[in-house]
């Protein structure tokens, strides 16, 4: 008798321990959808080098599900529509994961058409996680159960900006110039609203929205921002429009510290740096100089590739995929998507969670300023010279904002 | 005042580079009739090549040795391609151009990688030149003026007071007459046209590191030397510094006004609510517009005035 409960016991044990793993060993295939050519192409061919890098460091026993990614690059040109053809190849060629996050224009197009992909072909399912689309909107009226964001969105990183801000005495009139386009405008909204809040005081004195990509010679902004008299200066701007910006402010010899969004992004460190010492804060989930593994993988990357590892949020995206995957005992998109929902799991920034609500994750956030690599600060971004230093880290907890996202879950 | 002087020299020394840009072109369309959708490639590969020599030998050879480079993949592009799609007439000629400029950037990415390079502005001529009210003028953007002043000078030199510009100008509207005088005609084409693309690359020396040198950067101004090139009248040298220094001035003062239509009607006493009909396009400001003017006068001068400011040609 003992005997006998003693095997049943062992067999009870040995079930549940070959479902604990029923998922391990199995390959799991991520379609990544960006723009692999065109004008934004460094960017999109940096993280799909970064996103195979990272699936080679955590595939097998490096991960707790014990799954291997295979993270196949395929090509949308940055435009929306082709994004949305793109999906119907990956779809057609059986993945069931996809990710992208370069352009919420693409995010929003992919966000609603994998929506209907997955309500129309139930059984082939597909989960989207979103590593760098920032607009608000697909966190709120436009949430989707099956979109995951990894990145902070604009709010977020507003509440963070202005809370690091309004301790700032020095700053007294603020100038905003962005980009005229979505994200640009959400910059400029979400941190007039911030401001108004934490600190009535400071004025924006003035505000300009530039057509994307369209300005060759920032000098004329630069003489507008001086005759308002501006004290700071904040962008959202990224590429082109950013280093130009930077340059033409160096060359007018006007002193300010500009706070920018995208000043790691490829070949924006190396415009900075020519354009000689200036002040540059960043707000982002990252900052130049991890110690530890991120630290560690930042290094073989860039010995590897000669290029930099930035997009940390990917880190995080496979992390959080394989945290669902041992959770759900399963590769199924279904139940890997509802696994995922208000999990909570060690990210690069310590504890992280997926938001239950409406799938965005609440993360910590850094202030980092470009300066010269030093003994603290050793990483030199693109072998410029500089680096992105921490000046302060905003808990998750600050950063994060209500959301009005009435999430649909498939029944 | 202050804001003024600024602006007016930022707005002539834009207007200055956009000259350096479109002159190139609008010498070859005067001499060859062919409207060279390649030339602002040929700008980005004079900022390369200037890349490559200054990390090696130094800028000031650069300023040299890169638009020579360009000459000779003009010249070469015309003697072997240009040269046989000609008798086909405009329209294949303007397509090979196209195409080649989608050739170009291609290139560019194979052999310079995708993203931005570290082209700087050499230390001699980094700085301040004077300060004016506390704003800061760069000595390169000087640098960048003085450039383009003395190629407009050279280049009117060479065609008006010089043996071989007469042969140009001569075998434009005789070519039959100056052949039979023993000059070979295609050559002093082939010459135009590396000579146009030398220009483009040398305004390319000079924009890449004032700007920021990057495979996207022909795409950037493609579109602004052909508002250039048409606003000043087609193939007109003196037409294409006016429409440059212009469209530079405009721009730049366009960034500095505020007012909208939407302010304007309201002076006049209307009330207007963001419900009324077309409210987002009337609170349009004039500074956000800005740097789609170009294109407005492109359309404008093509409505109004087709020969462009001071073109002789119609059409």
């Amino acid at each position: 008798m003992k005997f006998a409960v003693k095997t049943l016991a062992l067999a009870a044990m040995a079930v549940s321990m070959s479902a604990a793993y029923a998922q391990k060993g199995e390959t799991v295939k991520i379609a990544m959808i960006e723009g692999l050519s065109g004008p934004m192409a460094n960017v999109g061919q940096n993280q799909l080098k970064s996103w195979q890098f990272i699936a080679e460091q955590l595939n097998g026993a490096n991960n707790v599900a014990g799954v291997k990614f295979e993270i196949v690059g395929m090509d949308s040109k940055g435009a929306p529509q082709e994004a949305l053809n793109t999906l119907k190849a990956a779809s057609d060629q059986g993945f069931r994961y996809i990710v992208q996050g370069n352009g919420s224009g693409a995010a929003l197009a992919l966000s609603d058409a994998v929506g209907k992909y997955n309500e129309r072909n139930p059984g082939k399912e597909i989960v989207y996680l979103n590593y760098a689309a920032v607009d608000p909107a697909l966190t709120n009226e436009k949430c989707n159960y099956w979109h995951f964001r990894l990145d902070a969105d604009t709010s977020q990183k507003m509440e963070a900006l202005t809370s690091f801000m309004k301790d700032q005495p020095k700053v007294k009139k603020v100038y905003l110039l962005n980009q005229n386009y979505s994200h640009g405008q959400q910059v400029a909204k979400y941190f007039k609203e911030g401001m108004a809040r934490k600190r009535p005081d400071v004025q924006i004195v003035g505000e300009d929205l530039v057509p994307l990509g369209q300005v060759k010679d920032f000098a004329p902004y630069v003489a507008k921002i001086k005759q308002s008299g501006a004290d700071t200066l904040v962008s959202g701007n990224w590429g082109a429009d950013l280093t130009l910006l930077v340059k033409a402010l160096n060359d007018s010899g006007l002193k300010m510290p500009l706070y920018a969004y995208y000043a790691g992004v490829s070949g924006t460190p190396t415009a900075l740096a020519a354009g000689g010492d200036s002040e540059v804060y960043q707000i982002a989930y990252n900052h130049s100089n991890y110690p530890g593994t991120m630290g560690k993988l930042m290094g073989e990357f860039q010995k590897k590739f000669g290029d930099d590892f930035y997009t940390f949020s990917i880190y995080n995206g496979l992390i959080l995929l394989s945290e669902g995957m041992a959770k759900a005992k399963s590769t199924d998109p279904v139940k890997v998507a509802a696994a995922m929902e208000g999990l909570r799991f060690k990210g690069f920034n310590g504890d992280s969670e997926m938001r239950k609500s409406d799938h965005q994750m609440q993360q910590g956030l850094y202030i980092s300023k470009w300066q010269k690599v030093d003994a603290k600060n050793p990483y030199n971004v693109e072998k410029t010279g500089y680096t992105f230093a921490p000046v302060k880290y905003i808990e998750g907890y600050v950063a994060s904002t209500p959301t009005s996202c009435q999430m649909k879950r498939p029944s | 005042m202050e804001f003024y002087t600024i602006s007016l020299l930022n707005g002539i020394s834009y207007g200055l580079l956009l000259f350096m840009l479109s002159s190139g072109l609008t010498l070859i369309f005067s001499m060859m009739g062919v409207l060279n959708f390649a030339h602002a490639s040929f700008y980005m590969l004079g900022a390369y090549f200037a890349y490559t020599v200054t990390a090696t030998i130094g800028f000031w050879p650069a300023l040299l040795i890169a638009p020579a480079l360009v000459c000779l993949v003009g010249a070469a592009f015309e003697r072997y391609c240009l040269r046989r799609v000609h008798k086909f007439g405009h329209v294949p000629e303007l397509l090979i151009t196209f195409g080649l400029s989608y050739i170009i950037v291609e290139l560019v990415q194979l052999v310079w990688g995708r993203s931005s390079v570290d082209y700087r502005v050499p230390v001699a001529l980094d700085g301040p030149l004077f300060t004016l009210f506390g704003t800061q003028f760069p000595m390169y953007r000087g640098f960048m003026m003085l450039v383009a002043v003395l190629m407009l000078i050279s280049i009117w030199l060479l065609l008006t007071r010089t043996r071989i510009g007469l042969v140009i100008q001569a075998a434009l509207t005789h070519p039959e007459m100056v052949e039979s005088l023993g000059h070979n005609v295609p050559r002093v084409l082939m010459l135009v046209f590396g000579g146009g693309c030398a220009l483009a690359g040398l305004a390319g020396v000079i924009g890449g590191n004032a700007f920021v040198t990057e495979p996207t950067m022909a795409l950037s101004v493609g579109g602004v030397i052909f508002v250039v090139v048409v606003v000043g009248g087609m193939g007109s040298l003196a037409g294409a510094f006016v429409a440059s220094l212009l469209i530079g001035v405009i721009q730049t003062f366009a960034v500095a006004i505020d007012a909208s239509m939407l302010s304007a009607l309201q002076i006049l006493g209307l009330k207007l609510t963001p419900s009324t009909f077309g409210y987002e396009l009337l609170k349009l400001k004039l500074s956000q517009v800005a740097p789609i003017l170009p294109y407005l006068f492109l359309v404008l001068i093509l409505i109004f005035r087709p020969k462009g400011l001071l073109g002789t040609r119609e059409g």
